[in-house]
Order: C-alpha cells, then structure tokens, then sequence
C-alpha cells in the first residue's frame, strides 16, 4: 500500500473528546451513513465540517484526541464522510480500539500538538500521506512529520476490513 | 522483578506470566451492557453466529434513559429484552425497583469481585476497580466480537502508581482529590495504563469513595484503575458475591511502573472541573460566587449513600436557592435513603428527586440545561453541550458543594456550611 493520499487538512487541538466529535444528542442514530451531518457540530469554530468536509480530507488533531465516551459514533462519523485517516499525536485508548475494530486507521504523529500550537500545520493545508510509511508532507506550509506504524495484531484486523471481517472470516474457515 | 496488578490479573486470565506490552487474548468474566445492547444485538446478529459465548457472563441494566423518555428509547430497551429472552440471558435489570446506573447495580449485586476481568459497553467500566477487578469499558463491536467468541485481547498496560496519605479535612472528599489528580496530571496523563491506587489514604476510604475515584479513571485516559481489594472489600462481597472465579490480587512492593505520584489528602482542599474540561481544575477560592441554575446530585460517580448522606447534611434546614435534581444511584440506595430520612431532607429542602438512573449526567432527559444555563453537578464528564444545549456550562464538584451551592444558587464553599 504505497499509494499517497492527497487531501485538505481539518485542525483540531489537544483532548478532542467524543461529545465534540459525535454528540450524544444524536447518539440514538445507528445507521453510520446518517452519521457524518452530526460530526463536530459542537467543535466551536468546526460548525460547518459537516457541510464542507469533501471525500479524502484529514482529520488532524493533538493529544488524547476521542477522550471520554465509549461511543463508536465517533469514529463512523469521520469514516463515512470519507476521511481516509485520523492523524493525531495521541488518541484515547477506547477510540483507537473502535477505529481498529472498525478497520479505519489512526496513525500517531509525534510533535503534532506542538506544530498544531506553531502554525505549522493549519487548516485548509493540502497534505500528502504515505500509510505504508507513515510519512506527512504539508505541502502548503512545506513541514513534513513521520507518523508510527500500527502492530501486526492491530494490522491484521484493519487488514480484514475491522473485528466482524475478521471473525466472519475465522467463523468461515472453521466450517 | 515484581509484578503489577494489570501483569498479575491479565495473567492469571491468559494462564500463563505475563509483563507489560504483551498482547494477550483472555476470557472476559462478565461482560456488561447496558441501554445499548440493543445496537450491539444488531451487531452481534450479522457476524452469523447463532448463539453467545456463556448467557450467564452476559448482563444487561439499562439505566441511561429510564423509563424510556422518547420512543426510540423505548425501542432499544424492547430490543434488550427480547434479546436477553432468546438468548437465555438471565442477568437483566430492566426498568423495575432492582434496578439503577449500572455501574452501582454491578458493585452491590456482587459481579464486580477481585480479580475478574470484567468489561463494559461503558467508558466508566473502570468503576469495579473500587473492588480489586481488572475492569475496562469497549466499544459496542468489540461488545458483539466478546459475546460471540468469549474472547478479547488486551495489550498488558503499563502501570501507574498513585501513593496516597492523610485524611481529609471536613469539607473535603475523594471527589475533590480526584478532580485535582485530573487537574495535575491533564486529561491524557494515564492513557492506555493501569492505574493503581496505594497507600492508607486509600486504605481509610470507604468503598464508595474508592468507587468514586476508580470510576474517575478513564477521565484522564487510564484503561483501568484499581484499589486493593482488602478486608472492606471482603466483608461487603462476602453474602453476595455472583461467582467464586474471584481471586484478591494485588501488586507487588517491588512492581515496576512508568510513572508514580504522591499525595497527601490533608493537603487537598475543595475544588471543581470548570467548563469544558475535566482537567481544568480550579481551587473553590477561583470559582466561588459563579451563579448557577441548576444543582445535580447523582449518577455513578456520586450517587451512592454516603453521597446523599453528606449532602442532606448540608442541605437539612435549609432551602436550595436553585433547581436541584436528586437521583439516587439503585433502588437500593433510595430506599436506604428513604429509611434514613434523608429524602424528607432534600423534599424539605426543595429538592426534586427522580427516579434512579443516569438522568440528565449524559443529557437524555430529567434536568436539561437551557442556553445561558450554568449547573453544578457530582458527575464525571463536564464536555461542552453534555447536558443539553451546547451554550450550557458544568462545573463538576463533591456531593458537599453541591448542596452548599444549591442553598445559595452561586458555587459555595463547603466548608463554611457544614
């Protein structure tokens, strides 16, 4: 998978939590493709995401982002507006665990709190990513950050397309 | 070299020695759901398996709208139901009086025991630490994936220790150490590790207080928390307990851990989360005389008896100045409350006391915060727009400043109305 993504950039800061991404307002929703309308619509400033995110933007956030709730809205919303991957510093451990299970990936940027707080990675950037390498380039801003890769455990699910792919297939192969 | 409580339990599960950053895939002990086992049903019917791993590790409580205040509430609990009903999962408390928040109705209906490995559809799961288990909230796949295999894997965290001393000074209690904890240590200052709780500051809590703190965990990013599971502990499981798989763990002296803090709880003073962050901490001399609309003394972080119990005293002769919502955390707690006097108490006072459950903590119904409204509230998560409208402000606080703010409809320092 060398294939580069090449998108705008959304930029949100440190310890984004779940109500921000999803309210619970809408948490009876449960059909994921409703989802996407409802994302950050509670972010101040990040109001019309819902409305301007195109297929194949960044997500791109600082430290502990998807803190609080155990809400999988969370992760659907970003996935079926088309955001390819969350890039964050660091993610709350039950977001990443329902991103992987879903097969969405999340790949971990050190120093990208910081270069949020510098400006060196802003809103509307275009960006280029790399998931085999984890590799960042802002091309507007010229910055270039390194992501880390995900462990084999974690890659085998995200392979099988998230845990029920996964289990289904394993199910499968014991018939 | 010693080993952790998470290295201990993960092991014991797995079978075999475990240490930290091991992935293991264990057997969870009970897995508990709550108003949302209806989606993970869903779920759990397209994987094209026909039955659960075990009915009896299943249990259901629904608690986050109860009674159902919408008709898709109502739909979900139908759906619970009838799922437990074909599935011949008995551990269901549904909307009657065994029920309440579901993290209260696990502790005193002895599932949450020593050693268990115990997960929850929940980010408070980490609640059962209080009682020495491993306990963790997931997501609703991973709920669906654990019903139809009996599996889950884990990463063995890494652990933190927090060494505690002292007493409180009257005034002051485990929910203020806990916001300030938060407050030092920010919001990600234990993500994906375990944290254990040590020291006779702990050991002099009562469990309720231990719960308090446990259940605060995932407020600063922890995967678990955990106290000893001593003789308090012991004696409160010893008529109840629901299986004899438990175990009392605990880690060793020489255990090694990735960061480890120290407090003296004479030291900590009343304080609140303010707006919109649990970490945002602030001392009661910061955030004294802010005007309130709304007081909210519940949910399972301080919803239990020695909650109600310190709040009437403050509250007992007086007249609460704003709206104030009481939700005991079970019917049991309600009823011990009814016994005590204490909902005289808070009907005296002016309270409104609704039924237990999770009422407005998550914003469902039963204390909805209008634009421009500010609350004081004993729950856990103050996030923007949590209560209602999202031009509504929370600050969290102890069940003892609630009460004395709600007298004087501005945030008020415990301590001058004991």
């Amino acid at each position: 998978m060398s294939e580069i993504l090449k998108g705008r950039a959304w930029v949100f800061g440190d310890d984004v939590d779940t109500d921000l991404i999803y309210h619970n307002k809408y948490l009876a929703e449960t059909d994921p493709k409703n989802m996407p309308q409802y994302a950050f619509e509670y972010y101040p400033g990040k109001e019309n995401f819902a409305k301007e995110v195109k297929p194949g933007d960044f997500v791109v956030a600082g430290k502990n982002f998807g803190c609080g709730s155990s809400r999988e809205h969370a992760v659907y919303c970003l996935e079926y507006a088309g955001i390819p991957v969350v890039l964050a510093e660091t993610c709350s451990r039950i977001y990443y665990r329902n991103a992987i299970n879903n097969g969405y990936p999340v790949l971990f940027v050190k120093g990208l709190s910081d270069a949020i707080k510098a400006g060196k990675i802003k809103d509307g950037d275009q960006l280029e990513v790399e998931l085999s390498t984890g590799t960042i380039k802002d091309v507007t801003s010229g910055h270039e950050f390194h992501g880390d890769a995900v462990s084999d455990l974690e890659n085998d699910i995200m392979k099988a397309g998230g845990l029920m792919e996964y289990l289904k297939a394993q199910a499968a192969a014991k018939k | 070299m010693g080993k952790t409580f998470a290295e201990k339990a993960l092991g014991r599960a797995a079978g075999y020695d475990v240490v930290a950053n091991q992935v293991v895939t264990v057997e969870p002990d009970w897995c508990m759901s709550h108003d949302n086992g209806a989606p993970i049903a869903r779920t759990f019917k397209k994987i094209g398996v026909k039955n659960v791993w075990k009915p009896e590790r299943i249990v259901f409580i629904l608690d986050h709208a109860v009674p159902a205040p919408s008709s898709d509430h109502a739909v979900n609990h139908k759906e619970v139901r009838e799922f437990a009903a074909e599935q011949g999962i008995k551990h269901l408390y549904d909307v009657t009086s065994d029920g309440g928040v579901c993290h209260q109705k696990m502790c005193e209906e002895g599932f949450a025991l020593p050693g268990l490995i115990m997960v929850g559809s929940d980010s408070h799961t980490c609640t059962y630490g209080a009682y020495g288990a491993f306990s963790t909230g997931i997501g609703r796949s991973e709920m669906a994936a654990a019903w139809a295999t009996g599996k889950i894997w884990f990463k063995v965290p890494e652990s933190m220790k927090v060494v505690v001393t002292g007493k409180f000074k009257p005034g002051v209690s485990a929910k203020d150490f806990i916001l300030k904890f938060i407050g030092d240590v920010k919001a990600d200052g234990a993500d994906y590790m375990s944290v254990e709780f040590h020291g006779e500051g702990i050991e002099n809590m009562s469990i309720a207080e231990r719960m308090t703190l446990c259940n605060m965990g995932i407020e600063f990013g922890a995967k678990n928390a955990v106290c000893k599971p001593d003789q308090k502990v012991l004696d409160a499981i010893k008529d109840n307990a629901k299986c004899d798989r438990w175990e009392p763990l605990w880690a060793d002296e020489d255990a090694v851990y990735a960061a480890e803090y120290h407090y003296d709880l004479g030291d900590i003073e009343p304080g609140v989360a303010k707006p919109h962050k649990v970490d945002n901490y602030g001392p009661i001399s910061e955030v004294k005389g802010t005007k309130i609309h709304e007081a909210f003394l519940g949910s399972c972080t301080n919803g239990r008896i020695e909650d109600l119990r310190a709040a009437a005293a403050i509250l007992k002769g007086k007249r609460v100045a704003v709206r104030t919502i009481v939700i005991p955390a079970s019917w049991i707690v309600y009823r011990q409350a009814m016994k005590e006097g204490l909902l005289d108490i808070f009907l005296d006072s002016g309270c409104v006391i609704c039924n237990p459950g999770c009422g407005p903590c998550m914003g469902n119904h039963e204390g909805i915060l209008a634009p421009g409204e500010t609350a004081i509230s004993t729950a856990n998560r103050n996030f923007k727009g949590r209560m209602g409208d999202k031009d509504s402000f929370i600050y969290l606080a102890s069940p003892m400043m609630v009460a004395a703010s709600a007298i004087k409809g501005e945030i008020s320092d415990p301590r001058e109305a004991l």
